[in-house]
């Protein structure tokens, strides 16, 4: 049976996050379609024909897709879902925006998060904020699943694979696209970078923000936030890391200003080497930092910079 | 323009909660519960749409045991104006629930239906999403500005790369994020009115929908713990380990 992995992309690139949702899709079969619903996107749809184990590259190239709506893409994808075993896409707001409606249209359910596959219909993912972990088994026709990016690595490349091209349109008229405003920044994205330093509370204000990109950019790092941080308003949304941010995994990840709420270790925990500074020796933080500095940040960053 | 909101009956979001010993699930013996926080984001959105004249009436909806009627009480003590409770003693899916509400929605003949993203318990993130390709309503999901003008609402969302603006025409789904809003206190003279206001009680059955799921789950385990590591004195010091002993940067 076929799998069908939904590439994100933006018309232009293809997602790190759709090379992951490959990798996981490898674990489940060979027969391996990539589904790239887009405009003017035949590049993304070369890119992904590149990914090791695909074997089929079905493009859906519409200027009604332009804008990469639900409600254009979710009947189409469930449409050509009909003789598939799983469709698998990565648990990005991309993914999660998508995967529950395809699963109502085919009456199945939907899997959310998965961080392992152990078999083809048993399914792994953290609940209660990464508190539990829940082993689930689905005996749906098709299993619709997210898949956690953090579990799952890139996909190495490959001779291309061939791409098809799919005629269908699905026109609406219910949902209009206004505008998108996206951070803009030089520095590697959260969800890509293998070296994060994160701020939260303790930062005190947005301007302070400046310290740790200052280490960042020595380090070539990416610079996250709690949720606290956030809430005040010292940085956009995009930088939240957390249960109901992104959920992120790199080398090295530097916790400044930061107690350590459940809802941000949900969100970091699963980082190779995590070094946590902060003035308060009893914040939960230091229960999962790997290295521990008690230490008033304003003092340490400063050093920090300075020592790299 | 009438407003359906549901709500989910979950765990108080400050309790930590433990995993069964024997791996069957979560032990919420005793455990104090609450309106799912992005429910009661939804609740809050709601009420700020009748203050402001867009919203005639705001429907509150749950899908879960007789005790859920407190967290419908709690939201009629906002500023609800009446709530309806379909008791199921087992928990449903997400697309049972969607199902439900889909169900429910019609009834009402609703205009719109604001869902919190997910629930903290279960974390999915899918009710919304199902209910709009379910009743083919377009969806504004993760929101963190939801304006009505007209027959038509313009949701800003948030997305992985920054914020997305989207204009839906009504009927419509919104799905909350954390920062739409900041829900209001219950005042104690609202508390009392809310006694007085309706909670209807259906039951699964009496609405025709099957709300039967192919997933089961098998086991519910603690996550493996993470071990706290050791102190460092300076910041040359952890620099220093960082570079020879976990060979980072």
């Amino acid at each position: 049976m076929k799998i069908l992995v939904i590439a994100e992309h933006d018309n232009t690139d293809l997602h790190l996050s759709s090379s992951s949702a490959v990798s996981a899709a490898k674990e489940l079969g060979e027969d391996i379609s990539v589904l790239v619903i887009g405009n003017e996107c035949r590049e993304v749809a070369e890119s992904a024909a590149q990914l090791d184990g695909v074997k089929e590259v079905v493009l859906a190239n519409h200027e009604v897709y332009k804008d990469l709506l639900p409600e254009n893409l979710v009947p189409l994808i469930a449409e050509l879902a009909a003789d598939v075993s799983h469709i698998v896409a990565p648990a990005t707001t991309f993914g999660k925006n998508l995967m529950p409606g395809v699963a109502a249209l085919l009456d199945v359910a939907q899997i959310s998060d998965v961080i392992e596959i152990k078999a083809l219909d048993i399914f792994v993912r953290p609940i209660y904020a990464g508190n539990a972990i829940a082993t689930v088994q689905s005996a749906d026709q098709v299993k619709v699943l997210t898949v956690r990016t953090t579990a799952y690595g890139p996909s190495p490349a490959q001779d291309s694979a061939g791409i098809t091209d799919c005629e269908i349109v699905k026109a609406q008229s219910k949902a209009h696209f206004v505008k998108e405003e996206l951070s803009v920044s030089e520095r590697p994205s959260l969800t890509a970078a293998s070296i994060i330093i994160s701020g939260g509370r303790g930062m005190q204000n947005g301007e302070n923000f400046v310290l740790l990109e200052k280490v960042a950019d020595k380090l070539g790092a990416a610079i996250g936030a709690s949720r606290a941080a956030v809430d005040a308003g010292f940085v956009p949304n995009d930088y939240q890391v957390g249960q109901t941010g992104k959920i992120v995994a790199p080398d090295l990840y530097i916790a400044v200003g930061i107690s350590g709420a459940i809802q941000h270790l949900a969100g970091m925990k699963d980082s190779k080497v995590i070094v946590a500074i902060n003035k308060d020796g009893e914040a939960p933080i230091f229960q999962v930092a790997d290295y521990g500095l008690v230490t008033d940040l304003f003092k340490a960053l400063p050093e920090l910079e300075a020592a790299l | 323009m009438k407003v359906i909101v549901g709500i989910k009956r979950v765990v108080d979001p400050y309790v930590k909660v433990r995993v069964k010993a024997d791996g069957s699930g979560v032990d919420l013996t005793n455990a104090k519960m609450a309106i799912n926080p992005f429910c009661e984001i939804a609740v809050e959105e709601a009420i700020r749409m009748k203050e402001a004249g867009t919203a005639s009436e705001v429907v509150v909806v749950s899908v879960g045991p007789s005790q859920a009627q407190e967290q419908l009480r709690t939201a009629l003590a906002l500023g609800a104006d009446r709530g309806i409770l379909v008791e199921s003693e087992k928990p449903l899916d997400s697309l049972a629930i969607a199902k439900i509400l889909k169900a429910i929605s019609e009834k009402e003949s609703a205009d719109l239906v604001i869902l919190g993203k997910q629930s903290i318990d279960s974390d999915n993130n899918q009710t919304g999403q199902m209910l709009a390709a379910l009743c083919d309503w377009p969806q504004g999901t993760f929101a963190c500005k939801a304006e009505v003008e007209g027959d038509q609402i313009v949701v800003t969302r948030e997305i992985d790369g920054g914020e997305q603006t989207v204009r839906l025409s009504i009927p419509a789904v919104v799905t909350t994020d954390l920062r739409l809003n900041e829900p209001r206190y219950a005042s104690l003279p609202n508390i009392m009115k809310a006694k007085k206001k309706p909670i209807d009680l259906l039951q699964v059955s009496d609405l025709d929908v099957n709300v039967d799921s192919k997933l089961k789950t098998l086991a519910v385990n603690a996550p493996e713990e993470r071990t706290a590591g050791v102190m460092v004195e300076s910041v040359d010091d952890l620099v220093c380990k960082l570079k020879t002993e976990a060979k980072v940067i």
